[in-house]
């Protein structure tokens, strides 16, 4: 095998996967791009069905907020809680295996990456029992549609609706309104814009986000007495009457319609397509990737009106997106290439813990704006240490230890530097040659 | 209360506005002197923490989430301080308080993320800013030729350096550990294999320093497992970061997050949300203090959030984005049991709904860097504000 074409397979694997299994290198390298590419034409694993769907969990939710209101029971609120905790790790359980056991690691990746983009989080904890299915139903079946359909997946679904408190908004002049004294939350509206679509400098002001916080009113959750309990439902008594008008167009009264038209609306701007593919870019080049990339990339999401599959080919186009080594792994990232190369995926108990302590711990990002995809936000003199001991802890656990030379190999065909192969042949243990595997800076890097 | 309605006209035209006083020059590096600086993430409800209760039109304008002077703590002119504050109580008696409650950066377009980018970085407008003002403060206190031998000035407390503290000089950073410490063969061999790269290599060294130095000066009194950045965690962090800079070879610069201020629903008033984070704060700020023990007198604190939230309440008893807010100044080295700055009163708002901004956050904190740390005038213009000349230091902080 020629060393360029390993080297290509190892950036495929690396960017376009999280990382190879034993033997897989070889394989990949007969047409990396190829490997890449292929990986798109699969239908979208929708994990587990066993998983619960949110209109359930959320009706639950929903009852048990309303008994414990009523009977103030400490001991209900034990037993939800800990059979939300074992909802909550089935689920990073699955998504860790359809990642680190999976033939289609870029799908993995892409989910990854627009439920980032898309970020619901936990630190609400009323949407505990659904961030999980979230993901599952409003990010996956997407991650090769179009870009719209995503959009209105997520913003329609519970887990939003209850993260940025769309569902207390109410119309002012809304018949629920003006018998109360409650009305408008322009949270949702304002991220909507800002992370969801046009970005911060896509051109809107103060006045289009409160613009279209009035057109989103009535956008709710079924309650409990209403027979689509849990699903996403249009109260039109919540929903503030007349037109609106949002960045110099008007939307004509039309209820739930005026919503889904303006979301519609901005999913196609030119901004949106921009902001989308700067963040594509980010992930899949380089922290600060080339402009004509981005234009590239942004002028296929233009000219496909958002079709996501052909976007992601642009990006698996792109020749920038082929240097070795261009990004830093974020800790969910290194995390699943450990496992994917060490055959061992600890249980989802560990998974949360060793996520927690590095600042990445699935469905909980600080803020809505998600996590960062720069190396400078995860790599500090702290963060080194934790990485660092996280890969040594996971080296102590697994069952059956290869030999860290040959796994080397594996992993990366040539492109180890001697330095890091002398390390790891000289290292004291088994244990700690795999660990200073993990631990390289090669390793550490995509 | 006994605020009237002309304390107010008074406070509009500057009347309790410091005029300049002397101030000493320090040429030397700080020495003994302490700098803490506390980002709060979200966006703090100025209005809530440091209610106006005289401004004749707080409690119209706010509506339901309009705080009653009789629950405050009554401070000066016609402001009060919120009950969840009630710890700091004794440190404004004391004189070591200093309350700024109409303060902002120059930023206007509500969004979190850039208005805390500049927050951090300085700067008036939104750049690619890939430094922050307080490391290029550090660059004036440090020159290049001293780096190398790590003077451990600056401190990065909760893991990840901030935006405010990235930049040329190297930052120490500290968190409680929430992995097991890695075997020490390990930890060496990792050492030459993260020799030659810039990223890692440097960042293995100085967290090891750090993890040696924390792990002698905080022993078994360490905070255990990371706990966030939420209300509940924030003492604790506080508390070891006194810990660490009240070391006589600890740093003396540090910087601080707490999250949570985004509060959008049911904000609260003498409980809640908001109460229970500024209560955190508040423990905070107190737990700091007593941990720097003697180092106190010789500290400044300064507690700063990207911008304010409207004044009037929402649809969901919360507030949204806004524009002015409060800043928190306390220390023993400052000159406090004062309200600080303008007041625009709530008659006129910016945008007809947000509090206007009379003093600008980095004029503040000019005016510390220059008075508390010794960075005259000129170099704070040249390097750390370099686009906010304009922006007088604030005068008279501190004591003389």
């Amino acid at each position: 095998m020629v060393a360029a074409a390993l080297t290509n397979a190892l950036v495929a694997a690396t960017r376009f996967g999280y990382a190879p299994k034993p033997g897989e290198l070889t394989t990949i390298a007969q047409d990396p791009r190829g490997w890449a590419l292929h990986q798109l034409e699969a239908k979208p694993t929708l994990l587990d069905p066993s998983l619960p769907a949110s209109p359930g969990m959320v009706a639950e939710f929903l009852r048990a907020r309303q008994e414990f209101r009523q009977n103030k029971d400490p001991d209900s609120r034990k037993t939800e809680n800990q059979r939300l905790r074992a909802v909550y790790l089935a689920e990073l359980d699955a998504r860790m295996h359809a990642a680190v056991d999976g033939d289609a690691p870029l799908q993995e990746r892409l989910v990854r990456f627009w439920s980032n983009h898309f970020t619901v989080s936990c630190v609400r904890p009323i949407i505990r029992g659904f961030a999980g299915a979230f993901e599952r139903e409003a990010i996956r079946p997407h991650i090769t549609g179009r870009f719209v359909d995503m959009l209105l997946a997520a913003e329609r679904h519970p887990a939003m609706l209850f993260y940025l408190d769309q569902v207390l908004s109410i119309g002012p002049n809304s018949p629920a309104g003006r018998r109360q004294r409650r009305g408008l939350n322009e949270n949702l509206a304002r991220e909507m814009m800002e992370l969801h679509t046009l970005g911060v400098d896509g051109g809107y002001t103060q006045d289009d986000v409160e613009a279209l916080a009035r057109i989103l009113t009535g956008w709710s959750i079924a309650r409990l007495n209403d027979p689509n309990v849990g699903q996403f439902h249009f109260y039109p008594q919540l929903h503030e009457p007349g037109a609106q008008r949002l960045l110099g167009k008007t939307y004509a009264e039309s209820g739930y319609d005026q919503g889904e038209l303006a979301l519609r609306d901005l999913a196609a701007y030119p901004a949106t397509a921009t902001h989308i593919a700067t963040k594509l870019a980010r992930h899949f080049i380089a922290d600060d990737p080339p402009k004509e990339s981005v234009q590239r990339i942004a002028a296929v999401f233009r000219e496909t009106g958002g079709d996501l599959k052909r976007v992601t080919q642009a990006v698996i186009r792109e020749d920038a997106a082929w240097k070795a080594f261009a990004k830093v792994r974020a800790p969910e990232d290194l995390l699943i290439a450990c496992c994917r190369v060490t055959g061992f995926t600890p249980p989802a108990q560990f998974q949360a813990q060793t996520l927690r302590a590095l600042d990445q711990q699935p469905f909980f990002a600080p803020q809505p704006e998600g996590w960062s995809d720069q190396a400078k936000d995860w790599i500090g003199p702290e963060a080194v240490l934790h990485r660092a001991d996280c890969c040594e802890s996971l080296a102590a656990r697994l069952p059956n230890p290869p030999d860290p030379v040959t796994l080397a190999d594996d992993v990366f065909g040539e492109a180890l530097p001697d330095d890091a192969g002398q390390a790891i042949r000289r290292a004291a243990s088994r244990r700690e040659g795999l660990a200073l595997l993990l631990a390289s800076p090669e390793f550490q890097r995509r | 209360m006994g605020t009237t309605r002309r304390d107010f006209l008074g406070m509009a035209a500057g009347a309790f506005a410091v005029a300049g006083l002397p101030h000493a020059v320090f040429a030397a590096a700080p020495g003994d002197r302490r700098f803490v600086v506390v980002l709060l993430r979200g966006a703090m409800d100025g209005l809530a923490a440091v209610p106006p209760v005289g401004d004749p039109h707080y409690a119209e304008k706010r509506g339901v989430i309009a705080l009653d002077a009789d629950a405050c703590i009554a401070l000066d002119h016609g402001f009060a301080l919120n009950p969840g504050l009630k710890v700091l109580e004794p440190y404004y008696r004391r004189g070591e308080l200093l309350l700024v409650p109409a303060s902002g950066n120059g930023y206007r377009t509500r969004s979190h993320f850039d208005g805390q980018d500049l927050m951090e970085c300085g700067l008036s407008a939104k750049t690619r800013a890939t430094d922050g003002w307080l490391n290029r403060a550090l660059a004036l206190l440090q020159p290049a030729s001293n780096r190398s031998s790590d003077k451990r000035l600056g401190l990065a407390v909760g893991g990840a350096v901030p935006l405010l503290l990235r930049g040329a000089v190297p930052v120490a950073t500290w968190e409680p550990a929430g992995v097991k410490v890695a075997d020490a063969d390990f930890v060496t061999a990792l050492g030459s294999l993260y020799q030659h790269d810039a990223l890692f290599g440097p960042a293995l060294q100085l967290g090891l320093k750090t993890q040696n130095f924390s792990d002698t000066v905080l022993g078994d009194s360490a905070p255990k497992g990371p706990g966030g950045f939420g209300p509940k965690a924030f003492a604790p962090l506080a508390g070891a970061a006194g810990k660490l800079l009240a070391a006589e070879d600890g740093p003396r610069i540090a910087a601080l997050e707490m999250l949570g201020w985004d509060t959008h629903v049911a904000q609260g008033t003498t409980q809640g949300r908001l109460y229970e984070n500024l209560s955190g704060l508040a423990d905070g700020f107190d737990a700091l203090a007593q941990n720097l023990g003697p180092a106190w007198k010789n500290t400044v604190v300064i507690a700063t959030t990207e911008f304010g939230r409207t004044v009037a309440v929402n649809g969901t008893n919360g507030t949204d984005h806004g524009t002015g807010t409060a800043m928190f100044v306390l220390g023993g080295a400052v000159k406090g049991g004062r309200i600080y700055g303008d007041w625009p009163g709530l008659g006129q708002l910016e945008d007809n709904r947000d509090l206007r901004v009379a003093t600008d956050s980095r004029s503040i904190a000019k005016g510390v860097l220059r008075d508390h740390l010794g960075i005259d005038s000129a170099s704070l213009n040249a390097k750390v504000f370099p686009d906010a000349a304009a922006l007088k230091p604030a005068e008279g902080l501190l004591r003389a």
